[in-house]
């Protein structure tokens, strides 16, 4: 055997790929409709957090930022070790998959909060003060004048934010989260080879690499000049 | 409640390895944060050669490295680079993995940086008759680290929080020794302990990181 032959054989093994894709396509389709579960809920709860703030509530808004100071200095898989073994000892047990989603959608809502709370104190204040005075209430001054220019000026580092932890769906493979990560590595224990590694790494760049590369446009769409 | 998340006796008995891993983990950061940005500055100098055929190849790079879960990344060179007979331990293993990752995220971070410097100031330099390197590393790098500090600083938090993952690859740092701390004593407390030392460690980060971007997107306006 080659060089080649050797390598490819180990790890690109056709027929060990035939064998663990279809667990590794499940593996896709689950980290697919995890991510956007996170997204959606991690936006969500991070601007309602930032929305929130705005109202200029002291106490409550010490509460806001300490929260989002905790899930900006804690990482990720910490916290999910610490949801999915910790909460059972409160007789509150998650699932892999709702462990894995809590934590990251926690995460992405404290990131979300910065970036929305930062474009909304971008908006000048006779913004405020001129809907105001033309009858608008604080309601719709906000959602009509103000966010719609904040939101603007976050999309760029959102939509980094945003990557950046819907690949932490990767370490739902700690808790054991059947997602691509996780079943290639069992795919490898089983089979004595690294094709399905190769496989699930192959699988995360056919789901990222569209991402990144969207993000690089968004990035320069949105981007502003100085 | 404080029995199971906060318990003393367990705390007491727990907190040398703990510490130890503590230890760990700054030892490590101190490693792959200049490892990161290092590979990372040498990605962004090279990107501003205005040669196409090494322009793509390098921002393929980049992309395909910042679409790979870092801890994808780092499994590979543990779990599958050993079948071709290549080992690098988990120490190595988590400092090529994060070289090649953070490396990817610094080197974007700084090409922008070097991107925002006007072409004037390096013309400047150049006619006064600085070499191609020393207006790179005097007149260029110095403004383009400054333009964009506070992604570089953001990043940096970024790579510290990550170096929990290399607990998966059995590296005895803080995560890895609360979990194996947690499993001889079935109760949490080892992990809300790390999870406290994490906050502590990394919190005065978390405020400047803070206080830098909303610094940038008010003033992007």
């Amino acid at each position: 055997m080659t060089g080649w032959d050797r390598f490819a054989d180990t790890f690109l093994n056709p027929t060990v790929m035939a064998k663990y894709l279809p667990a590794i396509v499940d593996g896709f389709f689950l980290t697919v409709w995890l991510a956007v579960l996170v997204v959606i809920a991690g936006v969500a709860a991070g601007l309602g957090l930032a929305v929130v703030r705005s109202l200029g509530f002291r106490p409550l808004n010490w509460l806001i930022v300490f929260l989002v100071d905790v899930f900006r200095a804690l990482p990720p898989l910490v916290i999910i070790v610490l949801v999915y073994f910790g909460l059972p000892s409160m007789d509150v047990s998650l699932s892999p998959f709702a462990a894995t989603w809590l934590s990251l959608a926690l995460v992405l809502m404290a990131f979300t909060e910065e970036i929305f709370w930062a474009g909304i104190t971008a908006v000048p204040k006779g913004q405020w003060e001129a809907a105001r005075s033309t009858g608008l209430s604080f309601g719709k001054t906000l959602g009509w004048v103000v966010l719609p220019q904040a939101i603007r000026l976050t999309i760029p580092p959102l939509t980094n934010r945003t990557i950046a932890i819907t690949k932490g769906t990767a370490l739902g493979s700690v808790i054991g989260l059947s997602e691509i990560l996780s079943q290639a590595s069992s795919g490898v224990s089983h089979s004595f080879n690294p094709s399905p590694l190769t496989l699930g790494a192959a699988a995360y760049l056919v789901l990222f690499l569209p991402v990144v590369i969207a993000g690089r446009w968004v990035e320069t769409r949105f981007a502003w000049k100085r | 409640m404080i029995e199971t998340f906060f318990n003393v006796e367990i705390m007491r008995a727990a907190s040398p390895i703990l510490l130890q891993g503590l230890g760990s983990t700054i030892v490590l950061s101190l490693l792959v944060v200049p490892l990161g940005f290092l590979g990372g500055a040498v990605l962004a100098v090279l990107s501003t050669v205005r040669n196409p055929w090494l322009r793509w190849p390098l921002m393929a790079w980049v992309d395909f490295f910042r679409a790979f879960p870092p801890l994808v990344l780092l499994i590979f060179l543990y779990a599958a680079l050993p079948f071709a007979g290549i080992e690098f331990g988990a120490f190595g293993c988590v400092a090529i993995g994060f070289f090649l990752n953070t490396g990817a995220y610094y080197g974007e971070i700084l090409r922008a940086g070097i991107e925002s410097i006007p072409a004037g100031q390096s013309e400047a330099a150049r006619s006064t008759g600085l070499s191609r390197v020393q207006t790179m590393a005097y007149v260029v790098l110095p403004q383009a680290v400054r333009n964009v500090l506070p992604d570089l600083v953001s990043n940096t938090l970024e790579v510290m929080k990550l170096t929990s993952i290399a607990s998966v690859v059995a590296l005895p740092e803080l995560l890895f020794q609360a979990r194996q701390a947690q499993s001889v004593t079935y109760n949490p407390t080892p992990i809300v302990v790390a999870a406290i030392a994490y906050f502590l460690l990394l919190w005065p980060l978390v405020r400047v990181v803070s206080r830098l971007e909303n610094r940038a997107i008010a003033g992007r306006r």
